[in-house]
């Protein structure tokens, strides 16, 4: 069967049924007595374990199995949750994860699980239950089937005294197969004249309703043997598979100690009835999928474009019915253009994604990072829900790794040194995310030992990345900065210093491709506060539209701190620089229309010329063009590949009315 | 029709001046009339802009500048021909293009030494219909261009 259609899917449901077992671990170790949390990863691991079967990914289907064993033996209370077992399911997980991330490279998702499956079976057989069942077959029944109630269990018992067998029955419909419902209808009818039903799984109802996929299970007492059962049912047609299991019976009674005994500790029984099918929560589910689509992102780029192609025509459409001055076109156009805004607000919404799925590879990251550093580290994340746009969502994982690695590398310090500091052991880093005017911030905080400045200022000026003299003048937050200097991180011993550093540099020009900007705060031994500005969206950017001549620039706002018009006569020279003294300070001019080698028209000079104020860190310019136009929102565009590396050409825009403008690198421009 | 067992190939034929082009059909999008082109300052001089082409800013390409040939006044005949080639999307300034013509494969012979008006570098092969000598073009030396201009900054 041709799977490769399927093949996006399965990766993106896989990546969030791990997404969910990393979490429910997470809660799972903080509450290792909850079984309903165990009941969520189960289910996870279960369908993940179905899919992979099913697109043949057998490495992944067989990894999937043994932990989904080791699970299940918990809600059964044939296992605890321990830390060895919690570590060695989160070493499943992230073989799991590894095989998923290689299948979306386009790999094969083949991986030696050997090692972790087998860490798995010990551990599915160190538990204290007698009798050796975890590996017989009947366990996958078991997980079919679930748990029996009590009265179920006395019956199979009774039965059994009275010579009748018990099985699970597993039937399978061949795939493909038109009326379900009355497949396993005719396989009830023999099942009734064969013995008795005790429990099936799906419910008779759903299996009326035709609401399972191609499998149902069924316990069932009888005097039949298994090869007389299994062959019975397979004579009604179109069924691919029977195959029918004695129940164990040991299993059984030792199942009904443990849960009387958990029932006893913790009032769990609520619970334990809930396992074989969680009702409520399975309903929850079924209502969140109902509600989302996945889209993949270029169809969103292409509506995106297409929108865009009406919004000019729309520009033109208005245009003309100023022109015609009819009132009833007037009209429509006027409910067009309102219409069309809202669309394009809903265009823009759909590509934002919350934060949250950057946010939540964190704690399992945190988790196994204060493990490896010997510290104590809560975590502590807000603004989960903040939406970024989903490009931005793509490049800003990396980054935060970064600073948050740093801040529990470097910032929190190890327990005893902060039992002696009087704080507390467990160190706390919190991340934050929140919406302010048209950008987000993302915060990385600690309370650890914070920026010890004198060194990171001896180590600048071994780095000779400041002089000893400039070095006098810096300000604190100057200092705080040196750490993100591209030579500072390249520093071999970044661990004789208190201070932070590795790869500082690589996480700016990061954020700062992207558009954005990182600043850090920091009092010495009370902690430090990394603070991520980024745009919301990277596609819309709000730019200051000028002319040149004829032409059309477009200048990013987020460069620009203001417009002037100056007089000519004010223009000084310093070292073959024009120069201008704007509010007291000395402000190269760069006159774009030489830079950009506009063809100029025969123009009378003018004694004053129009200005754009722009900065680029802590140092302006002031850019010269021959007038403004005017702030307006316009959709980022690359110019190609063709085009790339066009000095202080950043991209491209559409403009209302169709035309092209480029949109100028002040960055570039600034030296 | 005649049963030929040689693959047959698709081309558009555009002019420059007096010279007919051959560029295989699978590798043009779409013929175009020449809409306003911004001008990007910093590249080379064949490199005539960008333009909007359905929300996709693609760079133009004026063929006389980049084969050295006398400019020319556009004229209502003037068309874009664009063009796509391992992921780089083009818009070939031509003088007219109004043909497309069935070859077969080996219709198409190796470029004579001298080819007239343009370098034989741009060229993969000519080929001859009736009266007719089509030059065709090799699109991936013609769009192989350092990015980077000349002289930055000019």
């Amino acid at each position: 069967m041709e799977m490769s259609q399927y093949l996006e899917i399965f990766i993106e449901e896989s990546k969030e049924h791990l997404q969910a077992c990393n979490e429910k671990l997470l809660e799972l170790e903080k509450s290792p007595e909850n079984l309903s949390i165990v009941n969520d990863i189960f289910r996870s691991a279960h369908t993940l374990k179905g899919m992979s079967a099913t697109m043949g990914y057998e490495d992944l289907a067989n990894l999937t199995h043994q932990m989904e064993n080791v699970l299940d033996a918990i809600r059964n209370g044939k296992n605890s949750v321990t830390p060895v077992l919690l570590d060695t399911v989160f070493a499943a997980v992230d073989l799991l994860e590894e095989m998923v991330f290689s299948i979306a490279d386009g790999g094969d998702g083949k991986k030696d699980v050997e090692h972790v499956v087998s860490r798995l079976k010990a551990i599915e057989n160190g538990s204290d239950v007698p009798e050796k069942i975890a590996l017989s077959p009947s366990v996958s029944g078991e997980n079919k089937l679930g748990s029996y109630d009590d009265f179920q269990k006395t019956i199979i018992m009774q039965s059994n005294e009275q010579g009748f067998h018990a099985f699970e029955l597993t039937v399978q419909l061949r795939e493909g197969c038109l009326l379900k419902a009355v497949r396993a209808f005719m396989v009830f009818e023999i099942l009734d004249q064969a013995g008795e039903i005790v429990k099936s799984v799906p419910s008779v109802d759903q299996l009326e309703e035709e609401n399972f996929e191609n499998e149902f299970s069924v316990a069932i007492l009888t005097q039949m043997s298994k090869e007389e059962l299994e062959s019975r049912i397979l004579k009604v047609s179109e069924i691919e598979k029977a195959e029918a299991l004695p129940i164990n019976l040991e299993y059984l009674a030792a199942q009904e100690e443990t849960a009387a005994a958990l029932q006893e500790a913790a009032g769990a029984s609520a619970e334990l009835a809930a396992v074989p099918e969680a009702a409520p929560e399975a309903a929850q589910k079924a209502k969140t999928s109902s509600k989302t689509i996945r889209v993949n992102i270029d169809r969103l780029d292409i509506l995106m474009n297409l929108f865009e192609e009406l919004v000019i025509d729309r520009g033109r459409l208005e245009t003309i019915s100023k022109d015609l001055k009819n009132a009833e076109l007037q009209e429509t156009v006027e409910r067009m253009t309102r219409i069309s805004g809202d669309l394009q607000s809903i265009i823009l919404n759909m590509r934002m994604v919350p934060i949250e799925t950057v946010f939540n590879r964190f704690p399992r990251m945190v988790r196994q990072l204060a493990k490896d550093l010997n510290k104590k580290i809560d975590l502590h994340i807000s603004g989960a829900e903040t939406e970024l746009d989903r490009t931005v969502i793509d490049e800003i994982g990396d980054p935060l790794v970064h600073l948050i690695r740093n801040s529990m590398d470097h910032g929190i310090e190890a327990p005893e040194i902060r039992a002696g500091k009087a704080k507390s052991e467990t160190g706390r880093v919190e991340l934050k995310a929140y919406h302010s005017g048209n950008h987000v911030f993302i915060e990385v905080s600690d309370d650890g030992a914070g920026i010890n400045r004198e060194k990171v200022l001896r180590r600048a000026i071994e780095r000779g990345i400041v002089t000893e003299a400039s070095s006098l003048e810096m300000t604190e937050r100057q200092i705080n900065e040196l750490i993100f200097a591209p030579g500072f991180s390249t520093a071999e011993q970044i661990s004789d210093i208190s201070g932070r550093g590795v790869g500082l540099d690589v996480v700016k020009s990061a954020i700062e491709a992207l558009g954005g900007s990182v600043t850090v705060d920091s009092e010495e031994g009370k902690g430090s506060l990394f603070s991520v500005q980024l745009p919301l969206t990277l596609s819309i950017i709000s730019v200051l539209l000028v002319e040149l001549e004829k032409e059309k620039f477009a200048i990013p706002i987020s460069s620009v701190i203001e417009t002037a018009v100056i007089r000519k006569e004010d223009i000084m020279n310093a070292h073959n620089q024009k120069v201008i003294d704007f509010r007291g300070k000395i402000v190269p001019l760069v006159f774009l229309k030489q830079i950009f080698d506009v063809p100029q028209d025969e123009a009378e000079e003018s004694e004053y010329l129009s200005m754009v104020v722009v900065k680029k860190g802590e140092r302006l310019a002031g850019l010269v063009v021959d007038s403004f136009i005017g702030q307006l929102e316009v959709v980022l565009k690359p110019l190609g590949s063709y085009l790339n590396g066009v000095f202080a050409i950043s991209g491209a825009t559409i403009l209302g009315d169709g035309e092209v403008a480029l949109i100028v690198d002040c960055n570039a421009l600034i030296k | 029709m005649q049963t030929n067992e040689s693959i047959e190939k698709k081309i558009i034929i555009f002019r420059l001046g007096e010279e007919e082009f051959g560029i295989p059909v699978e590798l043009v999008k779409s013929i175009e009339k020449v809409q306003s082109i911004t001008r990007v300052p910093g590249t080379a001089s064949y490199i005539t802009g960008v333009l909007n082409l359905r929300g996709v800013i693609t760079p133009v390409i004026d063929l006389r500048e980049r084969f050295e040939l006398s400019s020319y006044e556009p004229t209502e005949f003037t068309r874009m021909i664009v063009v796509s080639i391992h992921d780089t999307e083009a818009g070939l300034i031509a003088d007219a293009a109004n043909d497309v013509i069935d070859i077969r494969a080996e219709q198409i012979e190796p470029s004579p030494e001298v080819a007239g008006i343009i370098k034989t570098d741009y060229i993969s092969g000519v080929v001859k219909v009736d009266k007719r000598l089509i030059i065709m073009l090799d699109l991936e030396e013609v769009l192989h261009s350092p990015s980077l201009p000349a002289s930055s900054g000019a």
